[in-house]
């Protein structure tokens, strides 16, 4: 079984909800990331998203977009993180890997090519941002034979059609695009969100993710009342921003911080704010 | 098929097909948070595309806000010095705001206020398209924001003070290489925040579906009038047709109604700045090869990893990786034939325009008018080449002054 759904089975036995960070691969300097994602594991991650660094990421804010220069900057490629995937799963088994990106890079490798990459690397999930489900096809069925899950975005603006017709195309999970905008925008309205997830629940029983906008541990602890996942993925990348020349400091802290998400959302009712 | 099957049996008007694709290019690719505004933006275009009373409005406005017809002009003195076929020019140059651009922002503005839109937001390279979306927000007293990158801003003050005039917001854009494309990452991600008031003008023939087929239709007044013109002065088609391309959107509105008159050989001309083999151009087609950019697959220039490489160009308004994704079609069949002249090639044709028909070219154009150059001896003096100049080169006055050392 693909380690999302297994992951996912595991939690809601538990009746425990995801917290999935984000960072993007080689930011800010390759041989960081591998250490990071581990350091992530132990603060109590329960699914990675892993990204893809891109020259045009359109969907991004200022923060992803920085930490995307600063990757391609050392040399970073989808190349290099098929080989920072393969070095994580050395010693890492079970935390699921999610890539998350732009279609170029994978254009640019064939998918042939990169889906054989991608499954003997040990990445369990692909979440192509520009690839919405009507242009999904050609990538998403030679994913899921090689039994990797296609992940696809949801959002606020998303028809009950259109929902339904990306649910049987996706995998894993879907990730609910909590706010009208780019990664690392303003708050999110949880009320708002908690409609719309209960309205995605009549459609299909993918489990739902929810990102965009959630920066402390009482928006997590919030989000993981109404979502199945909660990912957070700016707040991270502009601490990692800072602390880039110190790299130990850096893993502490976005550890301290992935650790008190974790902590708001398992006891909702200590949430700090 | 072969391609040349292909082409004789290909009918040009039914591309794009429901889903905005031109063979494989073209489509759009874009994140789930603009597809709803895509769907109704294309729900409105569809629905006003052939609504007469949309159509009288925009006739109206072309005519006495652009001033439309522009004029088919025989370039006799160039034609006699060049020794070979005859030369038109078309004479975009003479719209208002001076370049072809206005044709689709007058266009996009007319569906905006029936959307019920009240802000308009465009990206920028040369500043053209700026200025264009700039006075057409004025006209409708819309507010209007135009997102340029840091680079352009530097290069291209005086279209910059133009927009401000205005009244509209240059926004500058400061990630990535500073330049066009980044100008659209940035109006994109405006879009995409500000969707439910905000109508996003794309300035070329690239972006996801419908931006291509929308933005051609509002340029091929160009090739329809070109048409009509060339069949009332002499009674036929012309013998080939030469444009710039960078988007491509002067180009395909000139290229667009003969794709199906097979006898009309069709040149679209790149930037090759420095030279293809410096790798210092911006020669998308000629160059590069098929990736997914700003919503649409078409050709990009890209490295090894899918990077998207910054490109150079003496004309801003052709430095662009990408390109509209029915270009990227009409070469794979070969029903275009796609070349590039270099900066210096461009700046000769700029220069030889100006003193032996006393009319002064944009850069961009001057791309199209050097490939003439080559072309025109190559044919006979009974033959006719209808080139698009795209606009005038007011704008590019400081640009070329700089190159010969000449302080303004």
């Amino acid at each position: 079984m693909n380690r999302i759904t297994h992951r996912f089975q595991e939690l809601r036995q538990a009746g425990r909800k995801a917290l999935i960070p984000y960072i993007t691969a080689g930011d800010p300097r390759p041989e960081s990331t591998v250490p990071m994602l581990h350091a992530l594991v132990k603060a109590g991650a329960d699914l990675i998203e892993l990204g893809v660094p891109f020259s045009d990421p359109m969907a991004d804010g200022p923060v992803i977009q920085k930490a995307c220069e600063r990757a391609l900057t050392h040399g970073m490629s989808l190349r290099g993180v098929l080989e920072l995937v393969r070095e994580f799963r050395q010693t890492d088994v079970e935390t699921p890997l999610v890539l998350m990106g732009y279609l170029n890079p994978i254009e640019s490798m064939g998918y042939a090519a990169f889906v054989a990459g991608a499954r003997d690397a040990g990445v369990d999930g692909v979440l192509t941002v520009d690839l919405p489900p009507e242009e999904a096809a050609e990538l998403a069925e030679p994913l899921e034979a090689a039994g990797i899950a296609p992940i696809f975005l949801l959002a606020p603006t998303s028809s009950a059609e259109r929902i339904q017709r990306t649910a049987r195309l996706a995998r894993g999970y879907l990730y609910y695009v909590s706010l009208k905008g780019v990664t690392g925008s303003a708050a999110l309205d949880v009320a708002e969100v908690a409609n719309k997830l209960a309205e995605i629940r009549t459609l299909t029983d993918l489990p739902l993710g929810v990102g965009f906008g959630i920066k402390d541990p009482a928006t997590a602890a919030a989000v993981a009342q109404v979502a199945d996942a909660v990912v957070v993925g700016s707040t991270l990348v502009g601490k990692m921003g800072e602390l880039a020349d110190d790299p130990e400091r850096m893993r502490r802290e976005v550890g301290e911080l992935v650790g008190a998400m974790r902590k708001a959302m398992d006891r909702p009712d200590q949430a700090e704010g | 098929m072969t391609a040349k099957a292909l082409r004789n049996k290909v009918d040009y008007s039914q591309f794009p097909d429901r889903a905005g694709h031109f063979g494989r290019y073209g489509g759009r690719f874009v994140a789930e948070t603009l597809m709803e505004a895509l769907h109704e933006l294309d729900d409105a275009w569809r629905a006003y595309r052939s609504d007469p009373e949309f159509l009288a409005e925009l006739d109206l406005d072309l005519a006495r806000y652009v001033g439309r017809p522009t004029p088919l002009y025989h370039a006799e003195r160039w034609s006699r010095q060049l020794g070979g076929a005859q030369i038109y020019l078309k004479r975009e140059d003479l719209n208002h705001t001076g370049a072809h651009k206005i044709n689709n922002t007058v266009g996009q503005a007319l569906l905006a206020k029936r959307m019920g839109k009240t802000r308009l937001i465009a990206e920028t390279g040369a500043g053209q398209h700026g200025v264009a979306s700039a006075t057409v927000a004025a006209r409708l007293g819309m507010e209007c924001v135009v997102y340029m990158g840091s680079e352009d801003i530097h290069r291209q003050a005086l279209n910059v003070y133009r927009m401000r005039l205005l009244g509209a917001t240059v926004q500058p854009v400061t990630s990535g290489s500073r330049t066009l494309k980044d100008a659209l990452n940035e109006a994109m991600r405006d879009w995409v925040t500000n969707v439910d008031r905000t109508f996003y003008m794309i300035g070329t023939v690239a972006g996801p579906h419908p931006y291509p087929v929308m933005v051609r239709e509002f340029q091929a007044v160009i090739g329809r009038e070109a048409r009509e013109q060339m069949l009332a002065d002499h009674g036929c088609l012309p013998d080939a047709l030469v444009a710039c391309v960078g988007g491509g959107s002067n180009a395909i509105g000139l290229f667009h109604p003969f794709l199906n008159d097979s006898e009309v050989a069709i040149y679209g001309v790149e930037a090759a700045g420095s030279g293809i083999a410096t790798g210092r151009h911006a020669a998308t087609l000629c160059a590069g090869r098929p990736g997914v950019l700003h919503g649409n697959r078409t050709y990009l220039l890209n490295d090894a990893n899918g990077q998207i490489t910054e490109t150079h160009s003496v004309s801003a308004g052709l430095d662009y990786p990408g390109v509209g994704p029915e270009h990227a079609w009409l070469k794979d069949i070969g029903r275009v034939h796609y070349v590039a002249v270099t900066d210096d090639e461009a700046l000769r044709g700029f220069h030889d325009l100006t003193r032996i028909e006393g009319i002064i070219p944009a850069l961009e154009s001057s791309h199209a008018l050097a490939y003439v150059t080559q072309l025109a001896p190559t044919l006979r003096p009974d033959q006719r080449i209808v080139v698009n100049l795209s606009g005038r080169g007011d704008k590019d006055i400081y640009t070329v002054a700089k190159l010969e050392g000449i302080q303004l």
